[in-house]
């Protein structure tokens, strides 16, 4: 049913329907988080500059899933290079938002401000997605040196703003970009060894495990593996694990929330722990049912923090309750197979590969904010695609799609 | 470039999608697990997040006299609390309030203290505060985020120093109380009755607080009133009915000498009922609601004439010759003397008993006289004779049984009780000697070990005035009847008292200026000996009725240093008696009462002789 008689990708219709309905959910959630008991200036009709942005991004979708994708492989690597320059440009003139003022993550146009790290992300999932459709299939670590590189670059300038929520969403698009590139198992956990490395430094009995299991892994893989991959995967290993077992083993637990704060400064360092619990209670309190659209006391009187961004979800669980969190996720769990059918049904490898990463970022995106509205992963500022407020991230989300769309009509 | 290997390629997908499912999935669980299982818990936590819960004071019952009149009712009143945050953003609420609102320095370091000792919400400034300070407080709202304004009812008393020592007075509720089962779940804050009518039948005047909660924002500003299920409604308390006549009330303190002391109580004869108990010196129970300032209590507490002391409850006085009513009754009871029999010895001023002259107020002597001459000349030789006849033990044994060494039962606080040997092993126990049959001498006329409250004069009163029974005398008409005791007299014995006492205020009594035109006042005068250099305390036991009729009211005036009772306490207990009568009867009232008031007047005292 995919494909038409002529062999061409029939232009999404569902994926744009479910794209339309988290958006105009998004708008309405903006909206009930505007409405409080003791009503704010500042998050009051926010609803209203979504739903332009919401406008502004149907439009583009519209116009770039027609638009030839000839044109947007030219462009690949100009445009991954514009976004990093932006980026680097924002680390010097970008200013913060609200209670994240300190940091650097929008640059102002003339009385028009933007997050160039959301249009940074599609650049990056464009060129990525080029460089592993044309280059070599990967066969060795050291085939994945290059792509690592590419991705490296606009991560670390993300990671110096200081945007660790971002930053994670390109580890996103790294990996399922790998996935779609058939990149072998072995290549792809050599790859996330160094992350493991670190997350596992707490404990050394824990880290020696690692290890064990790292050069067990080496030694089974050992006929695809040069000497000196081996020994620099090792030795990328250790230093990962020597610079975070001290800092880590050396922090108080009360250090340890300030490093997670200061990971993530958009969160007040004194709130971390009352913003979760008082998100749990949002969610928990909202029940099966929930308390009804702009009903949630939470929300209403103020005890939810950043409703509007980070916290949205939880607006959701406390209204609309289980049913409207599952039904959400539910939504979510659509729109990433159809992106994952569009990837199939796509002749062009660099579609594929592209929708990939898109949804690389967004699975990140939706399981770090989902996650931390319950409290079961540490408070990363880090918005709901869709549903979160934020015009730069809805815009792009929606440019990101058109885009895929428009690659994945390609036939050659 | 194309997918050039199907095979592979699709179980990319499938990964793919096997992740997507399971990490999605996985965020399901842990949904599930928190807004389905655990969403009582939540809820809790909500509904403790927003809501803060407020003891809604209940009005007080109101307090009605035998006509319906409310002698103690309620007004809108405001109360200022500082809600609970932490103790120095509350004692820096309470300095600012400061400029604002009137403490003195010692309520202030109260407040701190209590505000530094822990959470106390929230903490209560003053229960009645000024309508200017809640309004200029109301108005810069912004400036006192955490002083709290709460509407509640304020006791008052529309008849102020009238009846302040029967209603009391109220108070906000003190530690000792919130530990005693008696106030059991009344939240601090809370009035309580202090003395009075309020203490005794707090529990019913009380009422129960209610709990209304409001909710608050994460900055805890109040959004408004959360009309949930969990809402508790206040009840207010019952309303009392009283048997006292306000009217009359005010009557008596218009009359009672200004700056003398003493009592005043009036029964109804044919109910027992109180209708009225004045003492006097008065103070305004309306000064107490509130915050007492400190020195006002002391100056009230510690002022030489004991404002708050109920003379009429709690005052104890020697009865005097008020008592020998008493020992006819007892006589006559016991038997030992017939109403017509004239005693043996005549009075001659003087009776010798043994080695020991008992002399007779009268030095020239009354001659020989019958019960009722013997009353109405208060005729101390009459009575040792009849004393002697009792014997000490039965009139101990009979004056006991009337409660002379008990008290009345009244539904008052801190009633007193009544002095009078228990048996002839008293004088052994207080003054170390064995009473000789001579001690009946001195308390057959009322002297010796025996102090009574006016009350308990009063109860007695009724009792001859009546058929000889005395119920404890109660202020509220829903009380329980006691039945008290009741004298083994006959009507017909009783009425020779009564004549005695008739006469009293007859043209050759002692009283007879406190004689009334259009009633019948019968009245015993009494000298208490007050002990120091100063006056003796006057007595004057009174019951009146229309001509011819039975007595209607017993009246018994008690003033302080007033001596002799027939110049002060008789026409206090005439003009009392006379007020109430009038408004029986429907005689228009009129400040020239008594015979002495109508000769002062110049008006025709015809009626008195005429009768």
């Amino acid at each position: 049913m995919a494909q038409s008689r002529k062999g061409v990708v029939e232009w999404p219709r569902s994926l744009f329907v479910i794209l339309l309905s988290l958006s105009v959910v998004g708008v309405g959630m903006i909206y009930s988080a505007g409405e409080l008991s003791l009503p704010s200036p500042f998050t009051e009709g926010l609803w209203r500059r979504q739903a332009v942005f919401l406008l502004a991004g149907v439009v583009a979708f519209l116009t770039l899933s027609r638009l030839p994708s000839r044109l947007v492989q030219t462009l690949t690597y100009f445009m991954y290079i514009a976004g990093v320059a932006i980026l680097a440009v924002t680390l010097v003139v970008g200013s913060g938002r609200g209670t994240a003022a300190g940091v650097k993550s929008f640059l102002s146009l003339g009385g028009f401000s933007f997050q160039p790290a959301e249009l940074a992300k599609v650049t990056t999932a464009l060129a990525l997605a080029w460089m592993l459709a044309k280059g070599p299939e990967i066969q060795h670590l050291r085939d994945l040196i290059k792509p690592t590189a590419l991705v490296s670059v606009p991560l670390a300038l993300v990671v110096l703003q200081p945007d660790l929520g971002t930053a994670m969403a390109f580890i996103g698009i790294y990996f399922a970009a790998l996935l779609w590139a058939r990149t072998p198992l072995p290549i792809m956990l050599f790859a996330m060894s160094p992350g493991f490395a670190m997350l596992l430094a707490w404990d050394v009995r824990v880290w020696g495990a690692f290890a064990i299991v790292l050069f067990l892994g080496l030694y089974l893989y050992r006929f695809k593996l040069m000497m000196k991959e081996s020994v620099s995967l090792i030795l990328i290993n250790v230093g990962a694990g020597a610079v975070a077992q001290p800092i880590w083993n050396m922090l108080a637990p009360y250090q340890r929330n300030r490093l997670l704060v200061f990971l993530n400064p958009e969160q007040d360092p004194q709130g971390a722990g009352w913003q979760l619990i008082q998100s749990k209670i949002a969610m928990g309190s909202g029940g099966l049912v929930g308390k009804g659209f702009t009903e949630g006391t939470q929300k209403r009187l103020n005890f939810l923090p950043e409703m509007h961004t980070d916290f949205i979800f939880s607006v959701v669980g406390e209204e609309f309750g289980f049913v409207g969190t599952s039904l959400v996720l539910v939504a979510f769990a659509y729109l990433f197979f159809r992106m994952i059918r569009l990837a199939e049904e796509s002749r062009d490898h660099f579609a594929g590969l592209f929708i990939f990463g898109i949804l690389g970022a967004w699975l990140t995106h939706v399981c770090v904010n989902v996650g931390m509205t319950v409290g079961v992963l540490p408070i990363t500022g880090i918005p709901l695609p869709f549903i979160s407020y934020g015009g730069s991230f809805l815009l792009m989300s929606w440019v990101a799609a058109g885009l895929a769309v428009s690659l994945s009509q390609n036939q050659s | 470039m194309s997918t050039d290997d199907p095979r592979k390629q699709l179980l990319r997908a499938r990964g793919a999608k096997l992740i997507v499912t399971v990490l999605l999935g996985a965020m399901t669980a842990i949904l599930f697990r928190v807004q389905v299982l655990g969403t009582s818990q939540w809820r809790l936590e909500s509904d403790e997040n927003r809501l803060r819960s407020f003891t809604v004071p209940s009005p007080r019952g109101i307090i009605r006299d035998r006509d319906g009149r409310a002698i103690a009712d309620n007004i809108p009143g405001y109360s200022l609390s500082v809600d609970s945050r932490p103790s120095e953003e509350m004692v820096a609420s309470l300095t600012r309030l400061r400029e604002h609102f009137t403490m003195s320095d010692a309520r202030f370091e109260t407040l701190v203290e209590r505000a530094r000792a822990g959470p106390i919400r929230p903490l209560l400034v003053s229960l009645d505060a000024p309508f200017d300070v809640v309004a200029k407080i109301e108005e810069r709202k912004a400036a006192f985020p955490l002083i709290l304004i709460e509407s509640r009812p304020k006791r008052r008393y529309p008849w102020g120093e009238v009846a302040s020592h029967v209603l009391g007075y109220v108070g906000e509720i003190n530690e000792d109380e919130m530990n005693s089962p008696d106030f059991a779940g009344v939240p601090r804050g809370t009035m309580v009755g202090r003395s009075g009518v309020e203490a005794v039948y707090d529990s019913i005047l009380r009422g129960e607080v209610g709990t209304r909660y409001l909710e608050v924002d994460a900055a805890g500003r109040i959004v408004g009133s959360f009309r949930g299920t969990r809402t508790i409604p206040e009840q207010p308390g019952e309303e009392l009915d009283l048997t006292l006549d306000l009217d009359l009330m005010a009557w008596i303190h218009h009359i009672f000498p200004e700056g003398m002391s003493g009592a005043v109580v009036a029964l109804e004869v044919a109910t027992g009922d109180v209708l009225a108990l004045y003492s006097a010196p008065t103070f305004d129970p309306n000064i107490f609601l509130g915050t007492v300032d400190q020195e006002e209590w002391n100056r009230i507490s510690q002022d030489p004439t004991s404002p708050l002391l109920n003379r009429a409850i709690m005052g104890k006085y020697p009865p005097g010759s008020t008592w020998k009513l008493a020992s006819a009754a007892i006589a006559l009871e016991v038997g030992v003397i017939t109403p017509t029999e004239r005693m043996p010895v005549p009075c001659t001023g003087a009776f010798r008993y043994g080695n020991r002259i008992a002399r007779c107020w009268k030095e020239e002597g009354h001659g020989s006289l019958d019960l009722a001459g013997a009353i109405q000349h208060s005729c101390n030789v009459y009575f040792y004779q009849m004393g002697l006849r009792i014997g000490l033990s039965r009139l101990l044994e009979h004056g006991n049984r009337v409660g002379f060494g008990d008290r009345c039962g009244i539904d008052l606080p801190q009633e007193a009780t009544g002095t009078f040997p228990d048996g002839p092993g008293y004088w052994d126990r207080q003054f170390g000697y064995t009473a000789s049959e001579g001690e009946v001498l001195n308390l057959v006329i009322g002297q010796g070990p025996n102090s009574q409250t006016p009350l308990k004069i009063a109860q007695f009163m009724a009792a001859i005035a009546g058929d000889g029974s005395a119920p404890a005398p109660t202020l509220f008409r829903g009380a329980e009847r006691n039945d008290g005791w009741r004298l083994d007299v006959s009507r017909e014995s009783l009425q020779h008292i009564l004549e005695g006492i008739r006469r009293v205020t007859g043209p050759e009594g002692t009283a007879f200026l406190s004689s009334l035109e259009h009633f019948d006042l019968l009245g015993k005068t009494g000298t208490a000996q007050s002990g120091g250099d100063r006056a003796d305390h006057a007595w004057f036991a009174a019951m009146a009725g229309l001509p011819g009729e039975p007595p209607e009211i017993v009246v018994v005036v008690l003033v302080e240093f007033g001596e002799g009772g027939s110049v002060t306490a008789g026409p206090l207990a005439a003009k009392t008696a006379d007020y109430y009568l009038r408004a029986q009867h429907g005689i228009p009232q009129d400040t020239i009462q008594t015979l002495g008031e109508y000769l002062r007047a110049g008006r025709s005292t015809r009626w008195a002789y005429t009768r």
